[in-house]
C-alpha cells in the first residue's frame, strides 16, 4: 500500500545484485547436480533449496511422491511469506498472484520496509534479478558438468545464513522484533530433530501469533 | 526420466500455488490491526528461523560445523558495518578455510 517515494524496479535490482551473486553460485552447483531436467525445473519453480531436496531424493532412488512432498514442505514457508506481502500488492488477483511468484527469501527480505510493509517494486526488481541469475547459472551448471569443485569447499553453504543475518540486522528495530526473532530461532532449532527439513521454518512462524495479544504494538513498530 | 519429469511438474505446480495463494486471495486490502501486528513479526521470525536452520541443521540433526564459524564471522563483519557482499564473502571464506584446515 504505502510505497517509498520514487523507488523503481531498478532499485530492487541494485539492492539484489550482491545476493544474485551468491544465488548464482548456488544455481551453478544446482545445475551441475541436476542435469537436463534441472534447467526446466529452475525456470518453473524458482525455489533453490526445494529443488536441491527434490533432486537429491530422486538421485537416491526415492519416489516422485516423496520428492514432491519434500519440495512442497520446504516451500510451505511461502504461505506465511505470501501472507506477509499480500496487503502491499496491488492489481487484480491474477496480477498479485503473479507478483507472488518472484518472492523468494532474498527478494522478500530486501523489499521489507519495516512494520510488515513491503515495496512491490523492490520486490519485483529484486526477484527478477535473482531469478535471472538463478536460471542462467543453473544452465551454465548443467553444461559445465563437474569442472567446479565441491561447493562446500568454497564455503557457499555458509554464505546463506550470513546473507539472511545481514538482512535481519537491518530490520531489528525495537524489543518486540528482537524477541520475535529470538523466539523464531529457538522454536526452529527445537523442531529440527522431529520434522523433515523445511518444516521447522513453518513451525517457527507460530511465534508471530504473539502479535495477536498486543495489537497496540503496531504503532510502536511502524 | 519419467520420475524426474513428474517431480518437475508436481513440485512446480505446487510451488506456484503456494506462492500465489495469499497474494491472489488477500492482496490490496487493509488487514485488521491484529493481523497486521502478526505480519510485522513474520519477517524477523522467519529470517531468524532460516539463519539457525541453515547454520545448525543437517537433515534432522543439529550440528556444529564450519558454517557456525562462518556465521560468527558474519556477526563480526556486520558489527563493523561491512556491506552485505563483504559479510557474505567473509562468512564463506571463513567456512572454506576452516574446512581446508581440518
Amino acid at each position: 500500500m504505502q510505497r517509498t517515494a520514487g523507488t523503481t524496479y531498478l532499485d530492487g535490482a541494485r539492492r539484489a545484485w550482491p545476493l544474485a551473486v551468491a544465488v548464482g553460485g548456488f544455481g551453478l552447483t544446482y545445475g551441475v547436480l541436476a542435469r537436463q531436467a534441472g534447467f526446466v525445473f529452475s525456470l518453473a519453480t524458482f525455489a533453490g533449496s526445494a529443488q536441491f531436496a527434490a533432486v537429491a531424493i530422486v538421485g537416491d532412488g526415492g519416489t516422485a511422491a516423496a520428492a514432491i512432498a519434500a519440495a512442497l514442505l520446504l516451500n510451505a514457508r511461502y504461505l506465511p511469506i505470501g501472507l506477509s506481502v499480500a496487503s502491499s500488492l496491488r492489481g487484480r488477483p491474477l496480477a498479485r498472484a503473479a507478483q507472488g511468484q518472484v518472492v523468494v527469501d532474498e527478494s522478500w527480505a530486501v523489499s521489507h520496509l519495516g512494520g510488515g510493509r513491503y515495496d512491490p517494486r523492490l520486490m519485483v526488481g529484486a526477484g527478477l534479478t535473482i531469478y535471472g541469475a538463478w536460471v542462467a547459472c543453473s544452465v551454465v551448471g548443467v553444461f559445465a558438468g563437474r569442472v567446479l569443485g565441491d561447493p562446500q569447499a568454497l564455503g557457499l553453504d555458509a554464505a546463506f545464513p550470513a546473507l539472511f543475518l545481514s538482512l535481519l540486522a537491518g530490520q531489528l528495530r525495537g524489543r518486540r522484533l528482537v524477541l520475535a526473532a529470538a523466539g523464531g530461532a529457538a522454536v526452529a532449532l527445537a523442531t529440527v530433530p522431529f520434522t523433515p527439513p523445511g518444516v521447522p521454518i513453518v513451525v517457527a512462524s507460530v511465534v508471530c501469533l504473539a502479535g495477536l495479544r498486543r495489537p497496540a504494538g503496531v504503532q510502536e513498530a511502524a | 526420466m519419467t520420475t524426474t519429469w513428474l517431480v518437475v511438474l508436481g513440485a512446480s505446480a505446487g510451488t506456484i500455488v503456494l506462492k500465489g495463494l495469499a497474494p491472489g486471495a488477500l492482496g490490496g486490502r487493509a488487514l485488521p490491526p491484529r493481523l497486521t501486528a502478526v505480519m510485522a513479526l513474520l519477517a524477523p521470525t522467519l529470517l531468524a528461523a532460516l539463519i539457525v536452520t541453515n547454520t545448525f541443521a543437517s537433515g534432522r540433526h543439529l550440528t556444529l560445523d564450519p558454517r557456525a564459524a562462518g556465521l560468527a564471522a558474519a556477526v563480526g563483519a556486520i558489527a563493523l558495518r561491512a556491506p552485505v557482499l563483504v559479510v557474505i564473502v567473509v562468512a564463506a571464506a571463513t567456512a572454506a578455510v576452516l574446512r581446508a584446515a581440518t
